[in-house]
């Protein structure tokens, strides 16, 4: 039934097994059985994780251990340097922003930040900003695309803050804003959507040329718990309403909503953060070099057509 | 179904809806006809209304002011010269893109008890003889929510008024994006905003008049990004709704709180305006930004 458990009970399996190869001075027959049972257990491994539900990703995507923006932006950029504030109001650490180079070419970082202890949430507003979050992203996109530098976003947020202050300060103004802004940017903009996509406080920072996401992450009008409370009046729904949502990148890649799904290791992204770091940084250069002749116009009119074109309906007049 | 079973029963959707669209039509023309004998509860204050004395009164209680939610036709009639409008692209239909349960069922019915097809109509019009194009949502379909089909039609308003050269405006009335539409509800908002971004780089006009209520993913999209904002008195304007603030911050919002005038004395609006004076004022603005060209 539970897919997650499943993989953490072959995990110990696995572990035990290497224990035992590494500790004993078994003959070569007991050595090449054990060697039988680990192919047998990688197998299963496989097999269960191709089984994953959206609701195991959406678990995934929320795990406690997943690696965080700042964990990419380190290992892929090495030199980033952060930037602070929206020049209006105040800094909001749950955007973080800058400058870095990749393949000696500069660009600017613009990332939603989840902490990974208590602390460090409240540091980070559980990854929710304010509109003062928003924007400082705005201001450094315009800063970008008046030095020419490309824009990364790294987008995982359960959502923008529903509080006093975020009301009071335009949250709804400052994500409009955004949407507006970017799509007429003239330098190529890539969202990568790491862990979770919740709702216009995701998109906000993802009317990109490009959008990417990670192999075990979500993105979503809603978190299933509120879709299910909304939809069905019973937050406890949340595994259905995660099956119908169309959330998980395998689902948003089929009807073109993404461009491209990046690979997590087996088990997700926080198994092997460094090998996930280097397949997102593999994704990044692609997309710069696909994007590095091209002039201001097609780069505008590559991303309007892509969201223009966003929309299942039917008209009366076509049934004729 | 057969083939022909299946054109057959397309040929009868369609002359329903020219049916629906020919009663419809005259009272969008102005012609006073209203049921009679129909009483209505003032949400506000709860007075029992006459729906006539209500109607004669812009839908505006007669007993506290209250400003009551209009449907679309209505707020046309309202607004327009009399047969000024014209309405476009009234026939595109939702598709139900997620296998929702009951969602056809239910968009069916608010057709045929609303008249209209889907939660916004839009079309070519005249205010006190300025040429523009406008769009209103309508809060009696499914809360005015935005799937795709809304999406599409604000999209197509502001190309339509590019291709006549016309300002834009639109009445809002939403509880923001349409949830049984899943992701692609979420990619209007990128959609209609990306189209303002576009319209309004090449100089046009584009008034949004906030009504009651207008939240979520509309908010967060093309209400909020009019040259020009207006709001009727105390409408509910904001980006989460009331109830999901009240949750996250475990106490009770303030009195007036996401309303229009605190909107306005955060900054957010350029005007708190009484229903009867909305068309006369758009009627103004329309003149300031004539273009010699249109």
């Amino acid at each position: 039934m539970d897919t997650l458990k499943n993989v953490e009970k072959i995990k110990g399996l696995e572990k035990a097994l290497s224990e035992l190869l590494n500790s004993s001075d078994s003959d070569f027959e007991t050595l090449s059985s054990f060697k039988e049972i680990e192919k047998k257990i990688e197998k299963l491994r496989v097999g269960y994780l191709s089984k994953l539900s959206p609701w195991d990703k959406v678990k995934l995507a929320r795990h406690a251990k997943r690696p965080t923006s700042l964990d990419y932006i380190n290992h892929i950029f090495g030199d980033f340097i952060e930037l602070h504030g929206d020049r209006l109001f105040r800094d909001d650490e749950s955007i973080v922003g800058g400058i870095a180079t990749i393949n000696g070419k500069a660009v600017t970082i613009i990332a939603q930040q989840k902490g990974k202890t208590t602390e460090e949430n409240i540091k980070r507003n559980f990854g929710m900003p304010h509109p003062e979050g928003y924007r400082k992203a705005l201001r450094l996109m315009k800063q970008a695309e008046k030095f020419n530098r490309p824009i990364i976003t790294f987008v995982d947020t359960p959502g923008a803050y529903p509080g006093l202050g975020a009301e009071e300060r335009g949250q709804g103004e400052a994500i409009a804003r955004n949407l507006f802004e970017m799509s007429r940017l003239s330098v190529p903009v890539l969202a990568i959507v790491i862990a979770e996509g919740g709702s216009g406080g995701a998109l906000a920072l993802a009317v990109a040329n490009h959008v990417y996401m990670l192999e075990n992450s979500i993105y979503s009008i809603l978190s299933p718990e509120g879709y299910a409370s909304i939809l069905w009046k019973d937050s406890s729904k949340a595994s259905e309403a995660a099956e119908v949502m169309k959330l998980t990148a395998q689902d948003l890649i089929k009807i073109n909503i993404i461009e491209k799904i990046i690979n997590e290791p087996v088990g997700g992204a926080h198994e092997f953060p460094g090998i996930t770091a280097e397949n997102v940084k593999e994704a990044i250069i692609e997309f710069l070099e696909e994007f590095e002749d091209k002039s201001n116009s097609y780069i505008i009119k590559q991303r309007y057509n892509k969201f223009r074109d966003i929309g299942e309906y039917r008209r009366l007049s076509d049934l004729l | 179904m057969t083939l022909k079973d299946a054109f057959e029963k397309r040929k009868t959707d369609l002359n329903e809806f020219k049916e629906k669209r020919r009663k419809i039509r005259p009272f969008i023309k102005g012609d006073d006809k209203i049921p009679e004998g129909l009483y209505e509860k003032c949400p506000s204050c709860e007075a029992s209304l006459h729906s006539e004395q209500v109607k004669n009164n812009s839908f505006i209680c007669t007993e506290c002011g209250e400003h009551i939610r209009v449907r679309a036709i209505d707020r046309i009639y309202l607004t327009t010269d009399k047969y000024s409008f014209k309405e476009y692209g009234s026939d595109y239909l939702s598709k139900n893109p997620l296998n929702i349960e009951n969602y056809e069922d239910k968009l069916r019915k608010l057709k045929d008890s609303n008249g209209i097809n889907e939660a916004y109509v839009y079309g070519t019009a005249r205010i006190n003889g300025e040429k523009c194009v406008i769009g209103v949502m309508d809060s009696y379909f499914l809360m005015g929510s935005m799937g795709s089909v809304v999406g599409e039609k604000v999209t197509k308003t502001f190309e339509l008024a590019t291709a006549k050269n016309v300002p834009v405006i639109i009445f809002t009335a939403s509880g923001g994006a349409r949830m049984q539409e899943g992701i692609y509800s979420l990619m209007q908002m990128a959609k209609t905003s990306t189209e303002i971004a576009k319209f309004s780089e090449g100089g046009g006009l584009y008034i949004s008049v906030l009504t009651h209520p207008t939240t979520g993913g509309v908010t967060a999209s093309f209400a909020t990004l009019g040259d020009i904002i207006i709001a009727e008195p105390k409408a509910l304007i904001g980006f989460a709704g009331p109830r999901v603030i009240e949750q996250t911050i475990g106490q009770t919002l303030p009195e007036g709180f996401q309303r229009s005038e605190f909107l306005l004395s955060k900054g957010f609006i350029d005007k708190v305006v009484h229903r009867n004076d909305i068309k006369p004022l758009l009627g103004k603005l329309l003149k300031l930004h004539r273009r010699s060209d249109a």
